[in-house]
């Protein structure tokens, strides 16, 4: 059943593959994280964005997001906008992720104080200023494992991108067993490194926490 | 007086739906004059030195300060609602303490001290760092500067507050019920730093407070909101000695009773 020489002939190609679903992942993510972070500080600075970005958010996280990469990738070219399946597929990603982390920020933000808001506007600080250096810093932290969760499923999202022929793991794996007719090994090695990277990645979410909150902030 | 008031309320009125905070209210404050602002809760004491500190807009009047208008501004000889630079412009003449201190959690002492004078005014690090110094030792906390407001008492975070707001060398200092959250055992040393600045600073001080002794003692005119109005106001010796209206003299012996 079990193939050791084939697994060990197979693991270099799954684990070059396994470079592009990681760069999906940090790309999608530092997009989603970017993008989420600039959707919710719109919300406070500018109220009458509010109501839009409600709706695109409802939007997006109300649809799949197989479509979502299908759209960019298959219906993008009609608009005259040809995206290469990577770019297409991180792009679906990040703006997908987005959406849910516009949400934890605007909770992040929620649980400042108002007196926060208040004391810097008695310092006269500037807009920019209030939130980059007073409720930005307080709001973060306590969000970080929630932002780490989404990095998570970000990630084991990424064989999604395969339905675009995006070469990451999945479709490397799927490629390997269509050639060779042994699904076995290739697919349970593909399972097993995601599993390792969550893990890891949990564990790296977890000493960012310590490592934000080691201030007595409260 | 010929001088221009600091602070001016002219006709200033604030409602919240159909309720009227403010009514028509009109104050001027002299340079160096303190005032204490008294009355019962919902008088529109506090929204008095929060429409001064903008956090809350005004509905009708015109607020002045040192003779220009901070709630408005000029244009072809007419006064428009401000925009955001001109209201930055000129708040930096006030700062304010608030009752529940608002001190950045996320900084030290110091580093609260410094962030406005840094960022606002553009000071360097080391000269707004010396000046904040100065100013935590005026407030007898030369021995915390490195602490975090939740390594402090009440007492300590208020007196952090008041150098923080001094740091911006304001001209105009508001007081929020300082003192109402403290416990009291606490409440003179942060009254102890307000008589101090009373007396070595040209500053004139608005203050909403519920500590009668202090505001007879520090005050130079008492305040007295009721409704919405200033019902009666004069020196604390003829107000608390001799008041005149019926409201004050309900409201003192009910305040006197319980304290």
């Amino acid at each position: 059943m079990w193939d050791w020489a084939f697994a060990f002939e197979i693991l270099p190609i799954l684990a070059h593959a396994a470079i592009i679903s990681i760069e999906a992942t940090l790309v999608g993510f530092v997009l989603a994280a970017g993008l989420g972070l600039v959707l919710a500080l719109a919300r406070i600075a500018f109220p009458w964005t509010a109501w839009p970005i409600s709706v695109l958010v409802e939007l997006i996280r109300s649809t799949p997001l197989l479509i979502q990469i299908f759209f960019l990738y298959f219906v993008f070219p009609s608009f005259g906008i040809t995206l290469d399946a990577f770019t297409a597929g991180v792009l679906a990603l990040g703006i997908h992720y987005a959406a849910y982390c516009s949400e934890v920020y605007r909770a992040g933000f929620d649980n400042i104080h108002r007196g926060q808001w208040e004391a810097s506007i008695a310092l006269n600080l500037s807009a920019w200023t209030t939130f980059r250096d007073i409720i930005i810093p307080q709001a973060i932290p306590p969000i970080v494992p929630a932002l780490g969760n989404y990095l998570v499923a970000l990630f084991k999202e990424t064989p999604l991108l395969s339905a675009i022929a995006v070469l990451e793991l999945m479709q490397t794996a799927k490629i390997i067993g269509s050639e060779t007719f042994r699904y076995t090994e290739p697919i349970t090695l593909v399972g097993l490194f995601f599993l390792a990277m969550s893990l890891v990645s949990a564990s790296l979410i977890r000493a960012a926490e310590r490592y934000l909150n080691r201030r007595p902030a409260r | 007086m010929t001088d221009k008031p600091m602070v001016r309320f002219d006709k200033v009125s604030k409602r919240y739906g159909p309720l009227t905070v403010l009514d028509s209210l009109e104050l001027d404050v002299m340079k160096g004059e303190k005032v204490a602002i008294i009355g019962p809760s919902g008088s529109g004491k506090t929204t008095v030195l929060r429409m001064l500190m903008t956090l809350e807009a005004i509905d009708d009047g015109v607020i002045w300060v040192e003779g220009s208008p901070l709630t408005h501004m000029e244009r072809n000889g007419q006064l428009v609602r401000a925009d955001q630079a001109h209201i930055r412009k000129i708040r930096a003449k006030i700062g304010m303490v608030f009752q529940s201190f608002n001190l950045f959690p996320h900084m030290t002492a110091m580093k609260n001290c410094i962030e406005a004078p840094v960022t606002v005014l553009g000071m360097k690090k080391a000269e707004a760092e010396a000046r904040a110094a100065e100013l935590l030792d005026m407030v007898g906390l030369s021995q915390k500067k490195e602490h975090y407001p939740s390594q402090l008492s009440g007492g300590q975070q208020q007196r952090v507050a008041i150098a923080r707001a001094l740091a911006m060398r304001p001209k105009i200092m508001l007081f929020d019920e300082v003192t109402s959250a403290l416990d009291p055992e606490l409440v003179g040393e942060v009254l102890q730093v307000i008589r101090k600045l009373g007396s070595e600073h040209d500053l004139t001080m608005l203050m909403v407070t519920h500590q009668m002794g202090f505001a007879k003692e520090f005050a130079d005119r008492i305040c007295f909101f009721y409704q919405g109005k200033i019902c009666e106001q004069g020196h604390p010796k003829e107000f608390f000695g001799n008041p005149k209206n019926e409201r004050t003299r309900q409201f003192l012996h009910a305040v006197l009773e319980a304290g």
